[in-house]
């Protein structure tokens, strides 16, 4: 495991001040007043992934390695970002850590617990979200809950606490179809805060989205993250968006995917999109991505021509 | 405007329907036992409301139908589901559910009456067998068509077994399925009045066979038309509002 440690980044040190800069871009009240808990990384993980492999069948029954000897640690309350080629095994990272699949080799650990299925404690919002449209948005945001055995008058009271967390309040009776992508990923959001993870997985939630409505929900997660202090895992193939929100960057190769390396994010927040300092921590980044990129191209080609 | 125009159209078309009715019959070409005027039926439905007999046959019927029906959706969602989520079964058994889907239900029929004698059994095995077979598909279909997303985002949301299965896979499922339940009850019917002629029953089979026993044809056409009636009822009233209900929540209607 390698550590840039050029420019923007320095090796291990993931300190990063929470500040609002005077006449920043956040919105009144919106400010991060709580800074989440930082802890020396070498103390206790959160979350660990120990020697994770996975190898799958593919249709014509050949078998494929997605994920090769996987080590990573996420410190409580980190935002981690994990950047990589499409194809390089990222979303199912995620859905290992979910407990949603098993790996083939190695062992996912949460605060020293082996995850061996699903938890309400790790959360994961997926890149469709699966926001159930037989449900009205408040349904949905009490779902895990309901599922976890809340009573009812505490659920509803804390369906109104996370329909205002994400500014949705008026559309409590609304049916998915009827709200706009950028309101689906906060409903998303809220669905998965509301059964209060420890762990929140995100999955490209972001992709889809127009570019303001983007900027609005990285202002939006990143408050909500330190007012919850929990721990996100952020899936992106944006490197400037993985900039822009993390505390720390791994990029993954391409098939199978291993960690290539990992930056420690150290610029001040809130930062934005458009920030120099981002632009040129990004591009550190995009120079061993590329690499990467390629190689799936070429992948994709052969796969056309075969 | 629209709908007014509509129901114009019907009252027009229904009108002449009778118009030509009672003009043929009027005409006396055939006996009036063989082909009744629309008057005379229209007695017929007068006197069988009247002594209770329609109503008696209707209630029969009903809970027949009820009882028949709801079975075949437990006994084919266990069937369906059974099928959908075991390869072996899939390949094999799902063809010969669907080839055995060709044979009427009213074959059944015989078989029934060897294993339960002429009993309420016979007739319920008969409505069973009449749309198990379609619902045993629609929950398979279902299974497979679902969106898999749906059944992982609740599992990581804490649902699990039976949870799992009534709020997600469940309601995921419903819009692949409805279609079959409805065409599971249409074959229910059917299958229930040709079930009901077998024995002195009750049920609106019965009075059709009562109807042939006494030459009386006008009795006949009332309970057939007792039939239709009911079933488009059930079809407009309970299918219909279920299909709305959810192409609104889906949002699968066209904006209007």
């Amino acid at each position: 495991m390698t550590v840039n440690s050029r420019n923007a980044f320095t090796p291990e040190t993931r300190k990063v001040q929470l500040r609002v800069d005077a006449g920043g871009r956040w919105k009144a009240g919106a400010a991060p007043t709580i800074a989440p808990l930082r802890v020396n990384p070498t103390d206790t993980a959160k979350v660990s992934l120990k020697g994770i492999s996975l190898q799958y069948k593919t249709g014509n029954g050949s078998r494929l390695l997605a994920l090769d000897d996987i080590n990573l640690k996420v410190s409580p309350g980190e935002f981690l970002c994990i950047v990589g080629p499409s194809g390089c095994g990222k979303s199912t990272l995620l859905h290992l850590i979910a407990g949603l699949h098993q790996p083939s080799m190695g062992t996912v650990l949460v605060d020293d617990h082996l995850v061996d299925g699903p938890g309400t404690d790790r959360i994961l919002i997926f890149q469709e979200l699966g926001l159930f449209p037989w449900l009205k948005v408040g349904e949905n945001i009490e779902f895990g809950m309901k599922m976890k055995g809340v009573p009812k008058s505490e659920r509803r009271e804390r369906v109104q606490h996370h329909l205002r967390l994400v500014h949705l309040s008026k559309f409590k009776d609304s049916y998915i179809h009827q709200l706009s992508g950028g309101m689906r990923q906060r409903v998303a959001l809220a669905r998965a805060l509301a059964t209060e993870p420890d762990v929140l997985l995100m999955d490209e939630p972001f992709a889809a989205l127009d570019a303001q409505t983007r900027d609005l929900l990285h202002d939006e997660l990143e408050r909500i993250w330190a007012e919850t202090g929990c721990t996100i895992i952020f899936v992106t193939h944006n490197v400037r968006e993985a900039i822009r929100l993390g505390d720390r960057v791994a990029l993954l190769t391409f098939r199978p995917g291993r960690v290539k390396r990992e930056y420690a994010v150290n610029l001040p927040r809130p930062r934005h999109l458009e920030d120099p300092s981002v632009a040129l921590a990004a591009r550190e980044i995009l120079d061993d991505l590329r690499e990467e990129i390629n190689k799936s191209i070429a992948a994709e080609y052969e796969g056309v021509q075969a | 405007m629209k709908s007014v125009k509509k129901v114009g159209k019907h009252v027009i078309f229904y009108a002449a329907l009778l118009g030509i009715w009672a003009l043929l019959a009027k005409l006396k070409i055939w006996p009036s036992y063989v082909f009744p005027a629309p008057l005379g039926v229209l007695q017929s439905l007068r006197d069988g409301f009247a002594d209770h007999s329609f109503w008696i046959g209707i209630g029969v019927s009903m809970k027949r139908i009820i009882v028949g029906y709801a079975l075949s959706i437990v006994l084919g969602m266990v069937l369906g589901l059974g099928v959908a989520s075991n390869k072996f079964l899939e390949e094999t058994m799902g063809g010969l559910l669907v080839s055995l889907q060709s044979l009427p239900s009213i074959c059944w029929l015989p078989l029934a009456v060897l294993w339960f004698g002429l009993t309420e059994k016979a007739i319920l095995f008969v409505v069973v067998m009449g749309s198990l077979l379609s619902i045993t598909i629609a929950m398979e279909d279902g299974r497979t068509q679902m969106p898999k997303i749906y059944r992982m985002a609740g599992r990581n949301l804490g649902a699990s077994g039976l949870k799992l299965f009534w709020y997600v896979l469940l309601p995921a499922s419903l819009p692949f399925i409805l279609s079959g339940l409805k065409q599971g009850w249409a074959f229910a019917w059917r299958s229930l009045i040709s079930g009901e002629m077998i024995f002195v029953s009750l049920g609106l089979g019965q009075l059709l066979m009562t109807g042939r026993d006494l030459n009386d044809m006008s009795l006949v056409i009332a309970v057939m038309i007792l039939i239709v009636v009911i079933g488009f009822i059930v079809d407009g009233l309970i299918f219909r509002t279920l299909e709305k209900r959810l192409q609104y929540k889906w949002g699968l209607t066209s904006a209007t």
